[in-house]
């Protein structure tokens, strides 16, 4: 496998904002297994732990970052204790401080929430 | 009366005054005074899952150096998001020397914090501090033939070091119905996440996990769901409702905050709000209890 500068940096970034050694993960899927939302994903959470192993920046237009909800049944799950969730953060968190916001406050005007889906949300899916 | 220092958090204060007002009348049955925390702030709701970034921790740090401010070496949470978050923070702050450090030097309006306070849920007072036996001495209406789904959700159990109970197999909710005299009925997705955050960007994913969550309580037999979450509560409640309106053949389970199962056994099902519910509880719990008797 050919791996260039940039390929690189993404891994590189990915293990700093998160904190994890992502090259920990030896893709056993259980993560994935135990995943509650895997059927609205584009890839498997374990996928993407491996196009981040790769450098694979395609990795940033998954909607499974966008889609993991942080309730850490695969972070319970791990049996290398890898912090899955924190990695799904990480990968938001590249888009989020570009400015990339995944949720636009205009269209949420209309809609009835309590303060506790608000503030979660944009917690986590604005920069 | 012993008395403890209370977080309630912001949704106790909006969408979930029942949750409020059943715990504050419960607790008095209980002899515990809820001495709410004299300044407090949004916890954040979730916890910042990134490594560098401390601005997110303190929101509820800050809230920790206030409880000690004011003398508490306790503080209690009833929220399961805000008792996860202040936990977790709390953890950062006692673990990561360096973060820590940061932390302080930016505050610097507060006294250093070192991690002094300690955060409990509400059930960890009723499991490890009052025993399952002073709640079944208030008993007025035990819940008889009523079947309760304890749905823990994520937060009161994940990670394994914050959870108060086992993150695969918890039991504190079983061990509380049955201190009621109710059944806790075995649910498949107990532990399972109702979607959280999504439902603001996302309703059809949180929809569709309503409908599995719900349709697996009522596939168990239970006539309740009981929580610790105003999140959960708004998924499972709410989007039942808007579930009904595309699935009208979807039966319906309510769902209703632990305290609240707590109130009507103890005979005060008049403190519950529950007209604030999407799908009302009262013809399941009144069938099932003799909840309609008053004291």
């Amino acid at each position: 496998m050919d791996l260039t500068n940039s390929d690189r940096e993404l891994t590189a970034e990915v293990e700093e904002l998160s904190g994890e050694n992502i090259f920990s993960c030896y893709q056993c899927g259980k993560c994935s297994a135990g995943c509650p939302f895997t059927d609205e994903m584009d890839l498997l959470p374990n996928q993407v732990l491996r196009k981040v192993q790769m450098g694979d920046e395609s990795v940033l237009d998954s909607n499974t970052p966008w889609t993991c909800a942080s309730c850490l049944s695969c972070e319970v799950d791990c049996p290398k204790g890898n912090n899955v969730p924190a990695i799904m953060e990480a990968i938001r968190e590249i888009s989020l401080r570009k400015n990339l916001d995944r949720v636009d406050l205009n269209e949420l005007k209309t809609k009835e929430l309590p303060e506790i889906a608000l503030v979660s949300n944009l917690r986590k899916k604005t920069g | 009366m012993r008395e403890i220092t209370y977080y309630p958090g912001c949704s106790l204060k909006d969408t979930a005054k029942g949750f409020e007002d059943s715990a504050l009348k419960v607790s008095k049955e209980l002899d515990v005074n809820l001495k709410e925390l004299s300044r407090w702030n949004c916890c954040g709701t979730v916890y910042s899952l990134t490594d560098d970034n401390l601005m997110k921790q303190l929101g509820p740090i800050r809230n920790l150096i206030r409880a000690r401010d004011e003398g508490s070496d306790e503080l209690y949470t009833l929220c399961s998001m805000c008792d996860n978050t202040l936990k977790r923070a709390n953890s950062l702050i006692r673990g990561e020397e360096d973060k820590r450090d940061k932390i302080n030097n930016f505050m610097d309006q507060e006294r250093d914090y070192e991690g002094s306070v300690e955060v409990h849920h509400y059930l960890e007072l009723l499991r490890d501090i009052l025993g399952w036996d002073e709640v079944r001495d208030r008993v007025v209406a035990p819940l008889e033939s009523l079947n309760v789904a304890p749905y823990y959700g994520c937060m009161l159990t994940r990670p394994k070091e914050i959870g108060l109970d086992d993150p695969h197999e918890p039991t504190v909710f079983d061990e509380l119905v049955e201190s009621l005299g109710g059944t806790p009925v075995d649910f498949p997705y107990e532990t399972e996440c109702c979607g959280s955050y999504n439902t603001v960007d996302n309703e059809e994913m949180v929809l569709n996990k309503a409908q599995t969550i719900t349709a697996g309580a009522k596939k168990s037999g239970a006539d309740v769901i009981i929580t610790a979450c105003p999140l959960c509560h708004f998924n499972l409640d709410r989007r039942q409702a808007d579930l009904l309106e595309v699935a009208p053949n979807h039966k319906p389970v309510p769902v209703i905050y632990f305290t609240q199962l707590m109130a009507v056994a103890f005979g005060y099902p008049e403190v519950n709000n529950f007209d604030e519910h999407a799908i009302d509880p009262r013809e399941a719990l009144e069938l099932k209890t003799k909840a309609g008797s008053k004291r």
